[in-house]
This record gives C-alpha cells, sequence and structure tokens, in this order.
C-alpha cells in the first residue's frame, strides 16, 4: 500500500504518507485517504519521508487536497521531502500554498 | 471461453490421409461430433482444398504419398498468414526427432492413431478454443491499430486548427532558435512569439500538467489570449493577468500551466521577465558570463486574479546576449539507464558551449549524446533568443487591408487618467483601439503605437514621477530608477495625464492631432538640445532624448506648451 493514514490523537490532524513514486497512480488512492479521512478533521499533514519522485500530477493532487480543505483557508503542512522532490515543490513555488518544512 | 455455442460447431475440418478406411473412420467420427468435413487423399490435393474451402481446423496425416504432411503444413501456414488455422498432425510415429519436425513445420500439436473419438473430440475442441481466443485478440488489436490511427489523424486536424490560433508568430525570425515537437501541444507544451506594435518581441513558454486533449484545450485560449493582446500592444504582466484568470476558471482544479513570460525589448537593451514554474533561464552574456533567472511565482491557472502576482524581473542585456528557456522535458530526459538529464546536464551543455558553440546547439548535441537518440520526445521544448540591434527585428505583417473610407473619419476624444489609475492601469492598449477604427491609421499601428506610448511615459516618469532619465544611464542607476519609479507611483496623488484626439480628413488622407498634457511641472523645452536641432542630430543615449527624437521623426509636427507639461503633435496618413 503506497498510501497510509494516520489520525492524531485528538482527530483533528490527519496524516498522509506517501511511499515511493507520488505520481498520477496514486491519484486515486490519494483522493480516497482525503475523502475518507474522517469528518472532523480540520488540518493535513503529508508526509513524504519516503516518496522518492513527485511529478505535476502530484502537484495536481495536492492542489485538490488543498481545495477540499478549505482552499485558501486550507491548513495543510507538507513535510519531510527529500532534496529531489524538495526541489520540485520550490520551482514551482508551492510554499505559497502550503506550509513545507 | 465465452463465445457462443454456434461458433464452435459446426466447424468446417479438413482432414488428409492416404489410407480410405482411415479416413472414413476419421471423417465419421467428426460427422457425428457435428462438424462439416472436406477430405483430401493427400498433401497436393489438402493444399488445394485449404484454399477453396477456408476450413477452421486441418488434421494431417504426416506421411502421404504425392506430397507429405509435413510440406503441405509449410504451404498451408504460409497461406493462412494471420488467421490461426490450428493444424494437427495425426501419426503413428513415436521418434520425438520425427514429432519435433511435425511442429518445425508448423503443426500444432498431434493426434495419434489409431483414432480414438474421445481423444479427436477433446482436441478439436482445445484447438478451436485456441482459434477463437487468437481471433479475438487478432481483431481486438486491429480495431486498436485503427483506434489509434484515428485518434493520430483527429489530433492532426486539432493541431491544424490549433495552429490557425496559435500560429508561430514570429518564431521564425532570425534570432530565435526554438525546438518544439510539431504535436507537441497534446503532450502539454506550448511556444508562442510575437512582435510588440512599438518594436521588441514577447516570448511566452508553457507546460501544462496532463497529456491530451485536456492540455490541447486548455492551450488554446492562452495562445488567443497572448496573440490577440501581444498585436494590440498589452505587456507581458498584462497578459499572465488575463491568462491566469482565464485558467483558473476553465481548467479543472488539479490542472495548472507552468509558464515564462519574455518581454524583450531591443531598443532598451532591457529583458522583463516572469518565470512561474518552469526551469531556471539562462542568461548568456559571454562564454564564461552567465546567470541563471529561476522561477519566482506559482504557476499559471492556480491563484485567484486578486492573489496573482505578475510582477516581471528587469534584467538588462547587450546585443548578443542569448537567453535561453526551455521546460521540463529537457531536464527529464532520460539515457539507457534510466538517469535523468536534470539542472546538472544543462549546466554542462552550457558551460561546454565554449566560444564557437550556440548554446542551443551545444544543449540539443549533448542531450542527444545523452539520450542516445536523434529524435526527442514530444514534451521537450526549448528556445534561445538573442539580443539584437534594433535593425534585424521582424516588422508586424500588414494588417488586413480596409476600405480607407469606411469607419470613423471625423471625431474627437478625451481621456484622462487619475491618481492611483496612474499606476495600476495601462491606458495605451485603449488608446491604440480607438485610433484604430480610422482605417488609415490601422495600416500604421506600430507608429501610432509608438508615439502614444511615448508620449504616455514621458508624461508619467518624467511629467507626474518627475524622475531623471539621466539615472538610467548607469547600472546602479537603472535599477535606481526602476524602484523609485514604483515608489513613487504608489504615492501619486493630485495628478492626471490627459490625452485629446481629434482626427479629420483630407484630400489627400487623414490628420491625428494627439495633445498629451500632465500635471507634473514639465522641463525646458526651449533649450532641450533634441529640440533645438533643425536636422536630426544623434543626441547621445540618452532615452529621454530618443523618445523625444523619435516622435519628432514620426511625426509631422511636435510643438510644446505651457511650461513643457503639454505638447501637440500633429500625425498625418495618406491614401
Amino acid at each position: 500500500m503506497p498510501i497510509e493514514t494516520h489520525r492524531s490523537r485528538d482527530g483533528r490532524s490527519l496524516t498522509i504518507k506517501i511511499e515511493g513514486r507520488f505520481d498520477f497512480s496514486t491519484h486515486q488512492a490519494f483522493r480516497d485517504a482525503y475523502e475518507h479521512g474522517g469528518r472532523d478533521v480540520s488540518g493535513y499533514v503529508v508526509d513524504l519521508s519516503d516518496a522518492t519522485y513527485l511529478d505535476s500530477s502530484a502537484l495536481g493532487m495536492l492542489l485538490l487536497l488543498r481545495d477540499h480543505a478549505g482552499g485558501d483557508s486550507a491548513d495543510i503542512v507538507i513535510e519531510k521531502c527529500n532534496n529531489d522532490v524538495r526541489k520540485i515543490l520550490t520551482i514551482s513555488n508551492f510554499e505559497q500554498l502550503f506550509t513545507i518544512r | 471461453m465465452d463465445e457462443s455455442a454456434a461458433e464452435t460447431i459446426p466447424l468446417k475440418i479438413l482432414i488428409a490421409d492416404d489410407s480410405d478406411s482411415d479416413r472414413l473412420i476419421l471423417k465419421a467420427i467428426l460427422k457425428r461430433l457435428g462438424h462439416r468435413v472436406v477430405d483430401a487423399a493427400n498433401g497436393r490435393e489438402a493444399v488445394a482444398l485449404f484454399q477453396s474451402e477456408a476450413p477452421d481446423i486441418v488434421l494431417l496425416d504426416a506421411l502421404m504419398p504425392s506430397m507429405d504432411g509435413m510440406e503441405a503444413a509449410r504451404h498451408i501456414k504460409k497461406l493462412s498468414c494471420e488467421r490461426l488455422v490450428p493444424l494437427i498432425f495425426i501419426t503413428s510415429l513415436t521418434e520425438p526427432e520425427d514429432l519435433a519436425g511435425c511442429l518445425e513445420a508448423g503443426g500444432d500439436g498431434f493426434l495419434s492413431k489409431p483414432y480414438n473419438r474421445i481423444m479427436i473430440e477433446a482436441k478439436v475442441n482445445a484447438f478451436n478454443r485456441m482459434r477463437l481466443m487468437h481471433r479475438a485478440l487478432s481483431n481486438q488489436r486491429d480495431l486498436m491499430h485503427e483506434r489509434n490511427r484515428q485518434l493520430l489523424k483527429e489530433q492532426h486536424i486539432a493541431r491544424g486548427v490549433f495552429d490557425n490560433v496559435a500560429h508561430t508568430g514570429c518564431l521564425n525570425a532570425p534570432n530565435i532558435r526554438f525546438h518544439a515537437s510539431p504535436l507537441s501541444v497534446f503532450s502539454g507544451d506550448v511556444l508562442f512569439a510575437s512582435p510588440r506594435p512599438a518594436g521588441g518581441m514577447l516570448v511566452f513558454a508553457g507546460d501544462f500538467t496532463g497529456h491530451g486533449l485536456p492540455a490541447a484545450i486548455g492551450a488554446m485560449p492562452v495562445a488567443e489570449s497572448f496573440y490577440g493582446m501581444a498585436g494590440k500592444g498589452f505587456n507581458g504582466a498584462d497578459i499572465l493577468r488575463e491568462i491566469n484568470q482565464k485558467l483558473v476558471r476553465i481548467l479543472p482544479k488539479d490542472m495548472f500551466c507552468c509558464g515564462v513570460m519574455v518581454e524583450v525589448d531591443f531598443a532598451l537593451n532591457q529583458l522583463n521577465i516572469w518565470n512561474g514554474g518552469l526551469p531556471d533561464m539562462w542568461l548568456m552574456r559571454s562564454p564564461t558570463e552567465r546567470s541563471s533567472l529561476p522561477s519566482r511565482h506559482l504557476p499559471l491557472g492556480i491563484l485567484s486574479p486578486d492573489q496573482f502576482n505578475a510582477d516581471m524581473e528587469t534584467v538588462r542585456s547587450r546585443p548578443g546576449d542569448r537567453l535561453l528557456l526551455m521546460t521540463d522535458g529537457v531536464l527529464e530526459c532520460t539515457d539507457g539507464e534510466g538517469q535523468v538529464f536534470g539542472e546538472q546536464g544543462v549546466r554542462r551543455a552550457i558551460e561546454s558551449a565554449g566560444l564557437d558553440r550556440h548554446p542551443f546547439d551545444a544543449l540539443m548535441g549533448e542531450i542527444q549524446r545523452f539520450t542516445g537518440q536523434q529524435k526527442f520526445g514530444d514534451d521537450l521544448t526549448l528556445c534561445c533568443l538573442e539580443m539584437v540591434e534594433e535593425a534585424g527585428q521582424v516588422v508586424l505583417p500588414d494588417a488586413v487591408e480596409l476600405s480607407t473610407l469606411a469607419g470613423p473619419t471625423q471625431w474627437r476624444s478625451v481621456y484622462e487618467l487619475q491618481d492611483s489609475t496612474l499606476g495600476e492601469f495601462n491606458p495605451l492598449p485603449l488608446l491604440l483601439h480607438i485610433c484604430m477604427e480610422v482605417p488609415g491609421l490601422r495600416r500604421k499601428s506600430g507608429e501610432i503605437y509608438t508615439l502614444l506610448s511615448e508620449l504616455y511615459n514621458n508624461a508619467l516618469e518624467h511629467g507626474v514621477l518627475q524622475l531623471p532619465s539621466e539615472w538610467k544611464y548607469t547600472p546602479e542607476g537603472f535599477d535606481r530608477y526602476y524602484s523609485e519609479r514604483a515608489k513613487r507611483l504608489s504615492r501619486v496623488k493630485g495628478h492626471y495625464i490627459r490625452f485629446s484626439f481629434h482626427h479629420d480628413l483630407m484630400a489627400w488622407g487623414g490628420r491625428l492631432r494627439v495633445v498629451c498634457e500632465d500635471s507634473g511641472e514639465g522641463f525646458d523645452f526651449h533649450n532641450h538640445p533634441v529640440l533645438q536641432a533643425a536636422e536630426m542630430a544623434q543626441s547621445g543615449p540618452r532615452y529621454g532624448g530618443r523618445g523625444l527624437a523619435l516622435i519628432k521623426r514620426l511625426a509631422k509636427s511636435v510643438q510644446f506648451y505651457k511650461k513643457g507639461n503639454r505638447v501637440e503633435v500633429v500625425y498625418e496618413w495618406f491614401f
């Protein structure tokens, strides 16, 4: 399973962990992850520590998550990216839309 | 196998056996199973019947006079081409070499003599399943080929439609080198270039997320906005704002367009650039001096219009400087082992270019060497733009000829911009549009645009903002000029710029009077060197002077009034 989710103890935050290639093949699984993540989730963490690669369709999926989470008021953290993944997020200037750490 | 039972029985089965009794028995068994049978007594007959009867399955005795089973099998396999007609050898042979020989000749299996009804039925059914599966697969493959052929045909037609909207513009200008696949729009890449009415060029490269039709459809409005607006004199930032808001509106949330906009001013030797999500651009000044221009913005189609930032970065250049821009495809090229070309590859190629190689050739060569391929994938776009002397530029094609007497000929118009609008709105496209309603002026759109933009910029920068043009002659001053310009624009209060137009039809053509008045301090026009010069004396590299000289050259007359904050220009056109 390339995508795992777990909720924080208070249930307010949903962590989505992606393993391997984050690309179009994970589209449905990623979508299921946040759509079925529970109702009172107010914040999301996308854990990319085990993601080896990220392409433009993954950027699109992150935008879908952002829209799902409230657009401009979305609270989304993208964390633990490797250098290659970080570089792609930087070229696209996604730090303007997401908290990247 | 879910083929219908009707497909299974009856089958037309060809049998060949030189023994009359064996043949009769086999024929009887097969008939009882419900099949239709044609029979031959030797190989030669069998081949002839195969051609005339087109059976579904063939049962061949291996040893027969007048062409044995092996040879008949070779002929039959050749005749059946792509169709799978199972060919079963009936034989009493048991030696492995003999049996292998049957398979090599094209046999698909064996039935041993003497005949056994149950075995025959099972074998025929098994081979029939194989035959049907083969036929289903062949049909699907043919269908896929046909669909693919149709898709490619449709893409070519769509590409033709796209090309009418997104023509190559001035990509063929001598100072541009580029590589773009003919079908690249379906991979999501676009590359446009347009001359600007007042000189200079606009270049846009884009890379849509996703492939195929959605990307191509998204590219259409981008092309239309780009060429439509560039031709009307809008600047890069205006066009970016328009493209962005269009894409936000029409694209699904997860689609966007990484892009680069380059506004080239050959006269000022200046580049205004905007990079949202494409790889670093490279500005090459000499074989050893170069700088990268990284992406500083989000891609187009993500941010709402009020959040979108279209600020362009100004870079000074010199004639001979080259700007290299590319889409992701360049970095994502892979070699035989799956290694990507990457930024290092680009850097290596540029560094290796040296003195005598064009960086475009160096990079293309390096990609070819790296990938080991002469042809590239669809999603690779590369463009190199060279700064040239003004003389080297392309000119706008002549606008469509219209009857010069149609349209408005006697009219007046006054347009005044005030305060904060001066900093936020570019009135030139609108003003140009008003003038372009006159067919006689439309043919001169470049000249009119230049006149209006010189008048407006003089009024704004030197009139309202009181910026000294001397600042622009040194690199430090240049930066200071533009930062000060932005600062002062944000504080403008109690100011205006007013354009008054007055057009008259004459016996020989038409006359347009443009009065431009601003609320600034004016200047000492009585002692201005350009205005004093009777001849068109070159007044050195002073831009302020150059702008004025340009107006003087294009117009019938230029007259300053009041304290220098009101100027009247008369422009004439002829039938």
